[in-house]
């Protein structure tokens, strides 16, 4: 056996990069629920591959054939309901669990210097994301299939001088949407944006590793070499890498310690995911819109177009605009703010725990708004809930306004010098 | 072209509101997946009375029979009206274009209509035709008005008539709308039609996921699995952190 190991080793590094980022990376031992998330994404993620190539060898990227093919695989293919409610399933969860992994980030200041481009890659992967849910979500080619993507495509027809127009056409190749819409959308979602989410995640977790994870502390556990008493450094073999230059306090291996952490996590999750997908796969209509189980027709429009549950805080920003191309500059500079949180955020402190009560606060109104958009752009619009999208729409922008400014001169507590419990 | 982007782009707008379809109170549909005799029941008058202009096209003969309880050379004999083999699809006997022509559009398919309408707007919408002689079929549907279908269970139901009965109310004989009430001339008492509404509810809930039952069951071994795994992993987890301080 270690020979074999010994001859792979002379051709490529697996010991050593097995050492690096799993049995010898130090990880802090304080890490808490949040800090599940991560991984139970990558999870998600190699649930929706898998179970996104056998639903290909069966669906069928046609017009024509699209929604039958659906409905094929619900009744005649062995476990195709199967696979096609844990796909459907898993695209709601994957991004439950991304929202509670930008929102661990947001709490504990992990997009703080120095992990800007692990901040950024991650911004990316939700961008790709977003874009991967809503092609996906076309596919099967039901109403709201159709008349979701309409809407959707419609926001690039907003830009003036003539481009949306032309735009439209472009992303459609066609003037309306058609199976050449459909086409296209299949090659991107089932080949272009998977890879691009993929390598996405890749440089998302090199990054991570080569600043080491953030805990919910918001302290450096590396600290400069010669620093620590070496009574006080973590009692473990990490690599030589991270201890060349650190003295590392308050870590643990990564394997075993928290691969056996993150099988009870998803473990939970799992019976979380099971149980929507045996009992509740439509989600009473949040997870499949029930429209959505009538095929496509261009000449009928349904009685209310709603976005996925995922998309509707957005949607409401958008719809919080009266002017069209006003409510397309503000649903992207939502996504723009957060990508630009680490020089938004001008505090030395990253944790929650040791920032003031202002900035409490401030994230607690930003999850409020995020949650009440969530609601106000599933419901049809009414003048009321318009009023309520635009006052939290407002409310939300004001996040970043606030943090910018009270952060620089913050009054935030002593930081400790080692982990808390 | 321009029309149809005009029209998605007022979609983007606030004010923006479409005609709501029916939204009052609705009877519940109190169905049993797991009773066969009223699936069977429900199928009955599917494909008697149903399938002549709407289609079940996503559903095979043969998978329904197996289902239901039926036996398959049964099942061909007295609910198959087309010569196909049991495996083929439940298509219509019309054509899709002369009943475009016919009612206007084209009758929708109905595999999933349970998914998209619901059961209880099921139950309840096919109880809820009279008599309009306003209409081209003489009837109209009080939960989904000028409905382009005729009333093609009259003989089971009888001709069904918006009833008023003279009562006192605050003081004044008025005529009070009491619901839709028979003539009596269908084969069916009003308590038998009923039953045989919520029979073809049922029937209409089970070829929208047949997989229901199924999965159901399923799940259970699953999660119990899972629930298992759990205590496992705790156990293990506990194991390797017992010496972390």
């Amino acid at each position: 056996m270690s020979r074999i190991l010994d001859w792979i080793d002379q051709r490529i590094p697996l010991s050593n990069t097995l050492k690096l980022h799993v049995t010898q990376y130090p990880a802090p031992k304080n890490f808490n629920f949040w800090y599940l998330m991560g991984s139970l994404a990558l999870v998600v993620l190699v649930n929706q591959i898998v179970t996104g190539i056998w639903l290909t060898m069966s669906y069928n990227p046609s017009a024509e054939g699209a929604f039958a093919s659906v409905e094929y695989i619900m009744r005649d293919v062995e476990y195709g309901w199967l696979l096609r409610y844990m796909h459907s399933t898993g695209a709601s969860f994957f991004f439950i669990v991304v929202y509670l992994h930008m929102f661990r980030g947001l709490m504990y200041g992990s997009y703080q210097k120095p992990r800007e481009l692990l901040w950024i890659f991650g911004m990316l992967i939700f961008l790709v994301l977003m874009a991967e849910a809503f092609m996906g979500y076309m596919l099967p080619w039901g109403q709201m299939s159709y008349w979701g993507a309409q809407v959707i495509i419609s926001l690039f027809g907003t830009i003036p001088f003539g481009i949306g127009e032309a735009l439209t056409t472009w992303i459609r190749g066609d003037y309306v949407i058609s199976g050449a819409t459909l086409n296209r959308f299949f090659a991107l979602h089932v080949i272009a944006l998977p890879l691009v989410i993929v390598i996405l995640v890749f440089l998302h977790l090199i990054a991570l590793h080569e600043v080491g994870s953030n805990n919910p502390d918001g302290i450096d556990l590396k600290k400069p070499k010669g620093s620590v008493k070496e009574e006080d450094k973590s009692p473990y073999e990490f690599h030589e890498r991270y201890t060349k230059k650190y003295d590392i306090v308050d870590s643990i291996p990564f394997h075993p310690y928290y691969t056996v952490k993150d099988l009870v996590g998803l473990a939970v999750f799992l019976i979380f995911f099971a149980w929507v997908i045996f009992y509740a796969p439509t989600m009473g209509g949040q997870f499949l819109e029930p429209p959505n189980f009538e095929a496509a027709d261009p000449m009928r429009t349904p009685e209310h177009i709603a976005p996925v549950w995922y998309f509707t805080p957005f949607y409401a920003i958008l719809a919080a605009v009266p002017n069209p191309i006003g409510g397309v500059i503000l649903m992207f500079g939502s996504i723009v703010l957060l990508f630009l949180m680490p020089w938004i955020d001008r505090s030395s402190v990253r944790s929650i725990r040791y920032r003031s009560g202002l900035h409490k606060a401030n994230l607690a109104m930003l999850v409020v708004s995020f949650i009440v958009l969530g609601f106000v752009g599933a419901l049809p619009p009414t003048e009321l809930f318009t009023r309520i999208g635009q006052i939290f729409t407002f409310l939300y922008f004001a996040f970043f306004v606030f943090l910018f400014f009270y952060s620089k001169n913050e009054k935030t507590k002593p930081l400790p010098e080692r982990v808390t419990k | 072209m321009m029309k149809r982007f005009l029209m998605a782009l007022a979609f983007l707008l606030p004010s923006a509101a479409f005609a709501a379809g029916y939204s009052g109170p609705l009877d519940k549909a109190d169905y049993d997946l797991r009773d066969q005799a009223s699936l069977q029941r429900g199928a009955q008058i599917f494909m008697n009375y149903c399938l002549g202009c709407h289609t079940m096209q996503y559903q095979r003969y043969q998978r329904t029979f197996e289902d239901l309880g039926i036996p398959v050379d049964l099942g061909q004999e007295l609910l198959q009206f087309t010569g196909d083999g049991p495996g083929s699809h439940m298509i219509s006997a019309i054509d899709a274009d002369a009943s475009s022509d016919w009612f206007g559009l084209t009758p929708p398919d109905l595999t999933m209509v349970a998914r998209v309408r619901g059961a209880d707007w099921l139950y309840t919408y096919f109880r809820s035709f009279y008599e309009d002689p306003s209409r081209p079929f003489g009837v109209n549907n009080e939960i989904f008005e000028n409905v382009g279908m005729p009333h093609v269970l009259q003989e089971l139901q009888g001709v069904p008539r918006q009833t008023y009965e003279r009562r006192m109310v605050d003081g004044e004989m008025r005529d009070v709308y009491v619901g839709i009430r028979s003539d009596g001339s269908g084969r069916m008492s009003p308590d038998e039609f009923d039953q045989a509404m919520l029979d073809l509810t049922a029937f209409l809930v089970y070829t929208g996921e047949p997989v229901y039952l199924e999965r159901q069951r399923l799940g259970y071994y699953v999660i119990g699995f899972l629930f298992v795994f759990l205590i496992l992993t705790i156990l293990l987890k506990r194991e390797f952190w017992r010496d972390i301080k």
